[in-house]
């Protein structure tokens, strides 16, 4: 297959590669640009594991193609973080509610909360299960993550940081 | 386990202290297989049977061979030679389970099984190549509805069995059939569970590397068991242990499904080494639902007679189960029979099991696999109470058993100790409120509502496995210079959160911060071996090891650090990283002190002391640590026949808690995956055998707006062993199933509906609503 060129802002930083334009932008991201956090459940759109935001809209990155995003801005779970080895609002809410147990779908509900409490920083518990009712997590039984959207709405609110 | 100078309450065991695990995963630093990038790697893709069951009349690789970045094509005649042992796990190499092989060879057995295997450069293009592979079948009658296959003489699913039973048993009670015949009361009734899926949110995956001038083999597997993984590399390759390094590192979750190698994994292993380069094997979720091992699917047939004081006087139970094509686990009868009686004086029971063979997915693990003794006695108390016509909290209390009956030998010939099932029935009815729901359930149907109340009680059997491997577990506890700690265990962690736990009970145990332990799981050159994770044993033996071995250690630096202080031990206390006398805090050593004597001025030792600060001791459980539980559900039934969850109670006796934040996250999932099993999953196979439910738009497992937030109280009756812990990973799953079926049963039987004995997913709600009417 030919290859097409493709120039993505990912975490703020330029990703340039020449690819086939039937690589997913999952796969882009994690074997083109080395981000490995964004992580492949299903590849049918189902499970939300590889969710990224892209142009601050939270996507599944398995059901685009990687030079649909050409020229556009892609945030992925790692670059939620602060830096240096700080963890962003919602990624600190989650080690805090125990929002996690294995950990494979962890960075796909972290970008959609981040996204979720971007749009609505005080969401209800049942704005909260209808906003992550796309993302599957088979360890947790969700109670965790209710409590991270709680422990990082409230933060949010607090502090007036944007997560 | 108590030594000189303990350090007294523990600061760590019993804390909902944060996860070691977590900044990594939440940042996005994990290191799941997929992430694992070697040099020079090659990717597998494998070409599977569209049909249940056939033979193979041409394989044509020909093109596959030659297309673009294909390096090879395997077929199971290119592996018959390499393979010179076994394929079975450990544990099931003994049992009567079917032959496993690497790829299908002359013939299919079930709709998924792998026939060939592509390697290329990269993922897509040896699925582009696959493509190229022609397979022509001649299509045989499958074996697909499992209360057919033992009866079915002609189509057989393994033809060199001669029958479509895997094994059978049972256990003729004398007594029963006169008790059946003069008993008061007597019900049968069928109880069933459906096909399901464990669905780790990671399926498997596997890189193998075969280093030729090493001669050795390095492995990196998304699994529960690197030693198991190790065992069976070494049988199948003919390959000493010493030639084999297993690494684990973050799994995305497993329930069971990666306690034994997958064939592919195997295949894998097999084109690595004989073609001497890196492979890397990831499994999609369409293989994943197919052929990732499915479990669950059960049939029992259970009569229990009564007295007129609603005495239990007698049961039989007639068992079936799907062993599919090739299962990973053997008959799950026996482990039924054992629990049946639970928290009940049940003391006569008769039983048969048998596992029969279909052309469908293979059976294997599945958070507590043994679940429907639960389920089924469990549904049995609630209908004969209705029948009876006494609650069902009544029926329960007469027959239960009390903390004075202990130790309790039960009709399955396992003896309870250590359990109390009637303080957690209280407590969780206390929380509920359980009068008072029966008033709100009465005013509801009123108003024409119908609410409903489930319970089930079980004990649970943690930590099994005596005297066999994973009914032990070593600890190597290590101090380094500066004093900070390294826990290697056998363990494989893959959600359960044990490197924080375990360093919890190490912390305290030697008397260091929690922050400067490490646990170290899942690499077969660093951790001892051991059985891994699964079957709720890793707190228990596990945590039992890093007791012996951490208190191992902490005697010798106090000896130690007795010798330098010029003190009696018995005089010094050990807390926060450093030895002291008692009452005089100034005159003590720290453990880096204590290390650099141990290391290095290893002259200035006491006499007769060995150098060094470390210790690996080995502790092999003696018996089952047992738990209980008691859940209650409320659901109401919508007019359209949607079961909603109203409440959903836990309350959980897993002993001694090392992290209570741990323990409800236990709970809380096994819990929603017992949810998922009545109100959601189910995995169908049409008649011939292809399976209709591939993705997860049609295996639907719970989500975010299917369950209620959950209560969770706690008992905490200490088990026996060392920190008394008990397991707690199974448990949720296992009492889930029961008490959501409980309730939706009761809630019909308001409107004269006999109730449910099977699941209710979606596709079922037309059925619940002919049950109401």
């Amino acid at each position: 297959m030919a290859e097409m060129s493709v120039s993505v802002t990912v975490n703020g930083s330029s990703h340039a590669a020449s690819i086939e334009p039937r690589k997913t932008l999952g796969d882009f991201l994690r074997d083109d640009c080395g981000l490995t956090g964004t992580h492949l459940g299903c590849e049918h759109g189902a499970c939300g594991s590889c969710t990224v935001l892209l142009d601050d809209k939270a996507v599944r990155s398995c059901l685009l193609f990687a030079v649909q995003a050409n020229g556009r801005d892609v945030t992925t779970v790692e670059g939620l973080t602060r830096g240096k080895g700080e963890l962003g609002i919602v990624q600190q809410a989650f080690m805090e509610g125990h929002g996690l147990q294995c950990g494979f779908c962890t960075p796909g509900f972290i970008v959609s909360v981040t996204a979720l409490l971007r749009d609505n920083p005080n969401p209800t518990h049942d704005e909260v299960a209808v906003g992550l009712s796309g993302n599957l997590c088979r360890c947790t039984g969700y109670q965790g993550i209710f409590k991270a959207v709680e422990i990082a709405s409230r933060r949010i609110r607090e502090t007036g940081d944007r997560p | 386990m108590n030594s000189i100078a303990t350090s007294g309450v523990p600061r760590f065991v019993g804390q909902s202290v944060h996860r070691k695990e977590d900044p990594r995963l939440v940042s996005g630093n994990g290191t799941y297989l997929d992430d694992v990038k070697l040099p020079n790697m090659l990717h597998v893709s494998f070409v599977r049977s569209d049909v249940a069951r056939a033979r193979i009349t041409r394989l044509d690789v020909s093109a596959a061979r030659t297309a673009k970045g294909v390096h090879a094509v395997f077929t199971a005649a290119d592996f018959a030679p390499a393979v010179k042992g076994t394929l079975a796990a450990t544990m099931f190499m003994e049992m009567p389970i079917a032959t496993l092989r690497p790829l299908a060879d002359g013939d299919v057995r079930f709709a998924g099984e792998a026939i060939a295997m592509v390697v290329a450069d990269s993922r897509y293009l040896a699925e582009d190549a696959c493509e190229l592979i022609e397979v022509d079948y001649e299509v045989l009658t499958p074996v697909v509805h499992f209360e057919h296959a033992a009866a079915d003489k002609v189509n057989l699913v393994h033809p060199e069995r001669g029958t479509n039973v895997m094994s059978s048993g049972g256990v003729q009670h004398p007594e029963l059939e006169a008790i059946f015949a003069a008993a008061p009361h007597v019900f049968t009734e069928t109880i069933r569970q459906d096909r399901q899926s464990q669905v780790p949110m990671e399926p498997h995956g596997i890189i193998v590397r075969w280093k030729e001038y090493d001669r050795e083999l390095h492995v990196w597997s998304s699994c529960q068991r690197v030693h198991e993984v190790r065992a069976t590399l070494c049988r199948v390759l003919g390959l000493g242990e010493h030639s084999i390094h297993v690494t684990q590192r973050d799994v995305g979750g497993g329930f069971g499904q990666k306690g034994a190698m997958r064939t592919e994994e195997i295949a894998t292993a097999l084109g690595a080494y004989l073609m001497g380069r890196t492979l890397k094997w990831v499994e999609d979720r369409r293989e994943n639902l197919v052929s990732g091992g499915h479990a669950r699917l059960d049939r029992i047939t259970v009569t229990m007679a009564f007295d007129d004081d609603a005495n239990i006087l007698g049961v039989r139970f007639d068992h079936l189960e799907d062993a599919g094509a090739y299962p990973a686990s053997g008959n799950i009868g026996g482990m039924i029979a054992m629990m049946f009686s639970g928290p009940y004086r049940m003391q006569r029971i008769g039983w048969s099991s048998a596992a029969v063979f279909t052309n469908t997915c293979g059976r294997n693990a599945y958070r507590g696999p043994w679940n429907l003794e639960t389920v089924a006695r469990e549904q049995m108390m609630d209908l004969a109470a209705r029948r009876l016509g006494i609650d069902p909290i009544e029926l329960r209390r007469r027959n239960m058993i009390h903390v004075e009956d202990l130790p309790f030998k039960n009709a399955g010939g396992a003896t309870y100790v250590g359990v109390d099932p009637e303080s957690c029935f209280d407590q969780a009815l206390a929380m509920l409120d359980y009068d008072d729901f029966r008033r709100q359930q009465a005013e509801a149907l009123a108003s024409g509502r119908l609410l409903g109340v489930g319970v089930s009680l079980f004990i649970e059997p943690t930590a099994l496995g005596v005297g066999t491997l994973i009914g032990t577990e070593a600890a190597h506890v290590k101090i380094s210079l500066n004093g900070h700690v390294t826990v290697a265990l056998g363990t494989g962690g893959h959600g359960q959160s044990i490197a924080t736990t375990m360093a919890q009970i190490a912390a305290d145990e030697l008397g260091v911060d929690f922050a400067d332990v490490t646990v170290i799981e899942g690499d077969t050159d660093i951790s001892p071996i051991g059985g891994g994770t699964g079957g709720s044993r890793s707190g228990v033996i596990g945590g039992a090891a890093v007791h012996q071995s951490a208190s191992k250690v902490r005697d010798k630096v106090v000896a130690i650090a007795a010798h330098m202080l010029e003190a009696a031990p018995n005089d010094l206390e050990v807390a926060q990283s450093r030895i002291s006398v008692r009452g005089t805090p100034s005159r003590g050593v720290s453990f880096a002190e204590v290390a650099k004597l141990a290391y290095v001025s290893t002259a200035k030792l006491p006499p007769q002391t060995e150098g060094g600060l470390e210790a690996i001791t080995r502790y092999s459980t003696p018996s089952i640590t047992w738990a209980n539980a008691c859940h209650i559900c409320t659901v109401e039934i919508t007019p359209t026949s949607e079961v909603k969850l109203l409440r959903y109670i836990v309350s959980e006796d897993c002993g001694v808690m090392i992290n209570p934040m741990v323990v409800e996250g236990q709970i809380s999932g096994g819990v929603v995956q017992g949810i998922g099993a009545v109100i959601h999953e189910g995995f169908v196979y049409d008649d011939a055998g292809n399976p209709l439910t591939t993705t997860f738009l049609d295996y639907l497992i719970p989500t975010t707006t299917d369950i209620p937030v959950l209560e969770i109280g706690h008992m905490e009756t200490p088990a026996s062993g060392p920190g008394g812990y008990k397991g707690v990973g199974e448990g949720g799953a296992i009492g889930a199933v029961p008490a959501v079926r409980n309730a939706i049963s009761d809630a019909l039987a308001q409107v004269g509906s006999p109730g449910i004995t099977g699941p209710v997913r979606p596709c079922d709600v037309h059925d619940l609503r002919a049950l109401q009417v």
